[in-house]
């Protein structure tokens, strides 16, 4: 799948690892009316890595990462409108390790199975995280979301301003401690591993690698990453509803990812820029074309681009350097 | 005296209920079994994972509605039209796409296919919009239709009747027909198939559309309990997968049992415990899945 990240793989940072930061920076000081979505792109880049750790390193398929995700974004808002926890790194901390609970709990369950079940079961626990959400109203707020989610200034400094600068700040400062985080994890022996089992989980297990263990650590990690990234996502929009539970932001951050590229570590960062950016100009003048139009991407992408965009840029760096040399 | 009335009184009204859960189960049941049946055949046979298969049950839906209203068409006929277009529909997509991801990853035929329901929402809100589809019964298949002092939905009454006779031939095809023995060979093993001089690229096909058409059938069958909106492919998913994990993949039997056990289950829950939603489907199958997890029916790997 990819040449790029592996133990043989040179672990320095090149200078296009840069690009990213340097993008974000910029956009903080060239696009302040864009900040609120910017700080959207942020979380869902949070989220989509913690999925790329499971599906583009470890193989795992699944169609309810959301299950994750919206959990963290409910404790988070349950912990502020309902019970009066307003500082936001308790919300944070709680919501990792909520979400990574459930991770722990689930991924026990959905790694001993292979195929079809182990697809069903991860769609059925995110439906059952969405139907507890819909009818337990006194706790969620049901269809109608939870709304009067009020956010502590951060370190009791840094108030959440209606611009968003400070969310902005505040989701760019995390994502960059959770790229750093699986930066170093990729290209360690864990990662390594990883790879392996994607790749022949029967030659890993024949020399004795831990496999269930190795897949059960990853899963609970990316939960724990999901679910922070579900509170990022409460804590800048200040509600939470039930959009972020379920199958279609399941599959919404699968196209993202897909977009982008599997397993390339960045695919997870190009995917939500392009398709939030995307969305926010198309999808609210032609919502019918927009559904239409990622639904002809993913089945383009499957077809034809099998790396996503970063796949397709790396091809024609590869032919314009083989025609330069 | 008085207190035996009401206790008399009472059990009338839980039993007419039970008759009454237990019908309309069986309804749905059928109904489940008649759209679920193709994907368990189809995944079981080639290995694909087709998440898009609620899209042709809604097509079919989609097919029936504009039949009816539109074209005239007598309701029969309508059904047949739903099967036969859907079928030929789904020949076109196999022969494009589905033909050139066998035997690719499965993460690749899982984002082929929800690419599919994406693009089949969008191009059903463009043409009929948001809401759902009302269906025009025809005035023979309206009223009741009393049985044993009770009363029962016509419409339901012949649905239960129409899938069985279609699940009847169904079988028959399977199990005595050289086709119907042909598919199970290529599902017990392919490659050997195959090898015997089976074609399992056209048998493919073939069942293909006709897991299809039924999925089409299904849903235009289907259309006045689960109703025809631009969500149907995503909302109903989760049941057609239910079904077919749950009953085991390359079996008749197996989703047969699961689609009645769910359509039984789902109508109870929704008519004494509303305020649980579909919940206990959930549980139920999370907890079938770890006992069995290849299904009640399924080949054990």
């Amino acid at each position: 799948m990819s040449e790029h990240v592996g133990y043989n793989a040179n672990p320095r940072l090149r200078w296009t690892e840069s690009l990213p930061w340097l993008v974000a920076g910029l956009a903080f000081f060239l696009l302040p009316e864009y900040l609120s979505l910017g700080a959207r792109i942020l979380t869902f880049i949070l989220f989509a890595l913690s999925l790329d750790l499971i599906i583009g390193y470890a193989g795992i398929i699944t169609l309810g990462h959301a299950a994750f995700f919206g959990l963290g974004a409910y404790v988070t808002g349950i912990m502020s409108a309902k019970l009066g926890f307003h500082d936001p790194i308790v919300q944070l901390l709680t919501s990792g390790v909520v979400a990574g609970l459930l991770g722990l709990a689930t991924g026990a369950i959905i790694l001993r199975m292979h195929g079809l079940t182990q697809l069903m079961l991860t769609l059925a626990i995110a439906a059952l995280c969405l139907e507890v959400a819909n009818k337990a109203t006194p706790i969620t707020g049901g269809a109608d979301g939870l709304s009067g989610v009020v956010i502590a200034p951060i370190f009791g400094l840094f108030a959440f301003d209606m611009f968003g600068k400070t969310a902005y700040l505040w989701c760019l400062f995390l994502l960059f401690i959770a790229w750093w985080l699986v930066r170093r994890l990729i290209y360690a022996p864990f990662g390594v591993s990883l790879t392996g089992i994607r790749e022949n989980s029967l030659r890993m297990h024949a020399i004795g690698a831990p496999v269930d263990a190795r897949l059960r650590k990853v899963y609970t990690l990316s939960a724990v990453m999901a679910g922070m990234a579900g509170a990022l996502l409460t804590q800048t929009n200040q509600f939470v509803g039930l959009n972020v539970l379920g199958f279609e932001p399941s599959g919404e951050l699968l196209v993202m990812l897909i977009l982008g590229g599997v397993g390339r570590l960045y695919g997870a960062f190009v995917g939500p820029l392009v398709f939030l950016v995307a969305q926010d100009f198309l999808a609210k003048k032609f919502p019918e074309y927009w559904y239409f139009g990622i639904g002809l991407m993913l089945v383009l992408v499957v077809l034809f681009a099998r790396g996503g965009i970063l796949g397709l840029i790396d091809g024609w760096v590869a032919r314009f350097k083989g025609k330069t040399t | 005296m008085c207190g035996e009335l009401a206790f008399v009184f009472y059990m009338e009204a839980f039993l007419s209920s039970l008759v009454s859960v237990a019908f309309h189960g069986v309804a749905y049941g059928m109904i489940l079994y008649v759209i679920s049946v193709g994907l368990s055949v189809t995944m079981g046979l080639m290995g694909f994972t087709n998440l898009a298969h609620g899209v042709f049950a809604m097509a079919g839906g989609y097919v029936l509605v504009t039949a009816l209203s539109q074209w005239d068409v007598p309701f029969p006929l309508a059904l047949l039209l739903a099967f036969v277009l859907v079928a030929l529909a789904s020949v076109v997509l196999e022969r494009l796409l589905y033909s050139r991801l066998y035997g690719a990853v499965e993460l690749e035929q899982v984002l082929l296919t929800i690419g599919l329901i994406f693009m089949s929402v969008a191009v059903a809100r463009l043409i009929f919009g948001t809401l759902q589809q009302p269906v025009v019964l025809p005035e023979y298949l309206k009223g009741q239709f009393s049985l044993l002092g009770r009363d029962f939905p016509a419409y339901r009454v012949f649905l239960i009747l129409f899938s069985a006779s279609i699940i009847a031939t169904l079988w028959f095809g399977v199990e005595r027909t050289i086709w119907g023995a042909k598919v199970r060979a290529a599902v017990d093993n392919r490659a050997m198939a195959q090898s015997i001089g089976i074609n399992t690229r056209r048998l493919f096909a073939i069942t293909f559309a006709v897991g299809s058409g039924l999925a089409g059938l299904g849903g235009a069958l289907g259309a006045e309990i689960v109703a025809i909106q631009p969500t149907y492919p995503f909302e109903q998913l989760v049941y057609f997968l239910i079904v077919v994990s749950v009953g085991g993949l390359g079996s008749l039997r197996g989703p047969f049992v699961a689609a009645l056990l769910i359509g039984i289950t789902d109508t109870a829950c929704k008519y004494w415990l509303p305020q649980f939603g579909a919940f206990f489907i959930y549980i139920a199958t999370i907890g079938l899945l770890l006992w069995r997890p290849s299904g009640l029916f399924g080949k054990r790997t």
